[in-house]
């Protein structure tokens, strides 16, 4: 576990090594043996019973429709098809769905890092009057649920003439409050001796922040680039009323305004645009579990 | 444009002044370059989160409807009145018990689970422990619009849910059709996708609990649910009441899962206030639609604060 994101917070990156070998002498390990393995029958009956949706989705999404219907429920396809794929990519254009969520996600996250770790920045290394105001206000907003900005976002972009436009999609997720706390709790703990070094060396705050304090963020940065992708790629309630036309939308908005309609019962097509929202991400994850892990730890404690 | 302005008079100043002038004129100019890295994310954050914040709020005050969008002047300030009907709605009351019922049931079943896998993981078990932790962590990544549209299969009468049921003995519900078991399936499905956040937070917890301790009381003769109740609980206390907090915020804001799953049916049964917030938006009534998402907003800064004032009450 020693990771480059060790360093973001240190009790936290040590979960996975709470086992403590040292713990069982030679003489308990006989009492000990039971009760471990009866954890590991428990763990394993957990984990295969989280696991199973994705399993059965996966599966039918192999199937025909009729044997989807069939009942008793079959596990293995029996005449396993490429059909329910195939459709979502030559009628149903998933390709633009895709393209649409990436583009926004990618530029949700970029605006993220950039705007949040300069205001972070300010807030953690320089003095300046507003500035615990300032702190506060983006502090309280953390709890401000969805559907309270919904409404007035939506006059708002109805009024500037942006509904189904891709700056609807991202511009009221650029700047977040999270971002804003998770750089300013990392910014905080970068020695102020570096930074009054490079002042001293006559460097700009611009340059001070570029080449000095950004570097330092990579894990902060990772944490804060996640959980932006991670909630744009699931996003759901504002794309689903900023995008109103089929070349706008999100894999999410595309996969539910799909499954209500003439198609809510074609269940091979609907599990495979399942697997296709689903995979992309879960391939990231298993790529960056560590890091994702981590990130949750990390906006967790503190 | 303030930066150039304020250079000739500061220089002036610290001429006539010395060193303390001087000390405020850095100052002064530090705070000028500190609001310009902040412009970026104030201007955004003002535009798209306080001013929306601010007019939802005005507007629960008003009979602003979707037919005002092109003429904002026009409406008319009601006073409470939004919130008058909204109280003496039997829907939105329906839809205030339907929350309360998923949080109160949700959020302890939630701490309960991710807190057994947690004390599991961190029980000494040394292989596929990643593989454990990732397993059981994948629910969280997914898209709730895929994994609901994937569970209105599995909770179909005759579907994997009852089959898997009818293995061990039970005649499972037709669970989505059911005003009794449509909720307890939404929160199934709630605890099946948080609890892999809760885990890594507890987890994260557990490594402060004292192994010392742990191994003292053991000597001691404390069984395992002693030394569990006594030690690790307790330690456990701030971690537990976070994820308490993050839950509540979270689940009380419930509307994805009912909203592809059962449109808030049967006979609103599964309809939460979120989901009544956007039915009223979908029906114009921009006013009511405003009023009732600040009652939540309330909910949710109030069941915060109590978790907070309990949480700081003992360190």
């Amino acid at each position: 576990m020693t990771t480059p994101t060790e360093t973001l917070k240190p009790e936290s990156s040590r979960t996975a090594i709470g086992s403590l070998p040292g713990r069982s002498r030679p003489g308990k390990r006989r009492r000990r043996v039971r009760p471990k393995n009866l954890t590991y029958v428990l763990l394993v009956l957990g984990v295969v019973a989280t696991l199973l949706p994705f399993v059965w989705m996966l599966l039918g999404s192999f199937k025909t429709q009729g044997e989807l219907l069939r009942r008793p429920i079959t596990w293995w396809p029996e005449a396993p098809t490429l059909e329910n794929y195939n459709q979502w990519f030559t009628n149903l254009h998933i390709d633009t769905f895709f393209i649409n969520s990436l583009l926004v996600a990618v530029v949700t996250v970029l605006g993220n890092l950039v705007f949040c770790s300069m205001v972070g920045y300010a807030l953690a290394k320089m003095d300046f009057p507003g500035k615990q105001f300032l702190f506060l206000i983006v502090m309280v907003t953390l709890m401000v649920p969805g559907v309270v900005t919904f409404v007035p976002l939506f006059v708002m972009v109805s009024k500037l003439g942006l509904v189904n436009t891709y700056p609807a999609l991202f511009l009221p997720f650029l700047a977040g409050p999270l971002g804003v706390f998770l750089m300013r709790q990392f910014m905080m703990g970068i020695p102020d001796s570096i930074i009054e070094a490079a002042r001293i060396d006559g460097a700009s705050e611009l340059r001070i922040f570029t080449r000095v304090v950004m570097p330092l963020c990579g894990p902060p940065l990772a944490t804060l680039g996640i959980l932006t992708f991670l909630t744009s790629w699931n996003n759901f309630l504002w794309p689903l009323v900023a995008a109103q036309s089929q070349e706008k939308y999100t894999l999410p908005v595309a996969l539910s305004l799909f499954s209500q309609g003439q198609n809510a019962t074609n269940y091979g097509l609907l599990l495979a645009g399942s697997v296709l929202v689903i995979a992309p991400i879960i391939l990231l994850f298993i790529m960056l579990q560590r890091y994702f892990i981590q990130s949750v730890a990390a906006t967790g404690i503190k | 444009m303030t930066a150039t302005s304020s250079r000739p008079r500061s220089a002036a100043t610290s001429r006539a002044g010395g060193q303390r002038t001087g000390s405020s004129s850095r100052r002064r100019r530090q705070a000028f370059i500190a609001w310009g890295f902040a412009l970026p994310f104030v201007a955004l954050f003002g535009v798209f989160m306080l001013v929306p914040l601010i007019s939802s709020f005005a507007m629960s005050f008003t009979d602003f409807t979707s037919r005002d969008v092109q003429n904002p002047f026009s409406v008319g300030f009601v006073g409470l009145e939004q919130y008058s009907r909204l109280f003496a709605n039997p829907q939105f009351l329906h839809s205030m018990l339907n929350t309360g019922y998923f949080v109160v049931v949700g959020i302890p079943l939630t701490m309960a689970v991710a807190l057994g896998l947690a004390v599991a993981l961190n029980s000494g078990i040394k292989r596929f422990r990643t593989f454990f932790r990732v397993g059981f962590y994948t629910p969280v990544v997914t898209s709730i619009v895929a994994i609901a549209v994937v569970w209105r299969f599995i909770l179909q009468p005759d579907g994997l849910m009852n089959t898997v049921l009818g293995a061990v003995g039970i005649q499972g519900p037709d669970w989505l059709n059911s005003t009794t078991w449509a909720m307890p399936a939404m929160i199934l499905m709630a605890v099946w996708r948080n609890m892999g956040t809760l885990m890594i937070i507890f987890l994260a917890g557990l490594q402060n609990v004292s192994a010392e301790m742990l191994e003292a009381a053991e000597v001691d003769g404390a069984n395992a649910w002693q030394r569990f109740i006594r030690i690790t609980l307790p330690t456990l206390r701030p971690t537990l009441l976070l994820g308490a907090v993050l839950l509540s915020v979270g689940y009380l804001q419930f509307f994805e899962e009912p909203f592809v799953m059962t449109k808030g049916g049967p006979l609103d049964s599964t309809l939460s206030i979120s989901y009544f917030t956007f039915n009223q938006f979908g029906f114009g009534q921009y006013g009511l639609a405003s009023a009732a998402s600040y009652v939540l907003f309330v909910a949710i800064a109030l069941l915060s604060l109590i978790q907070f004032r309990a949480l700081r009450s003992k360190d």
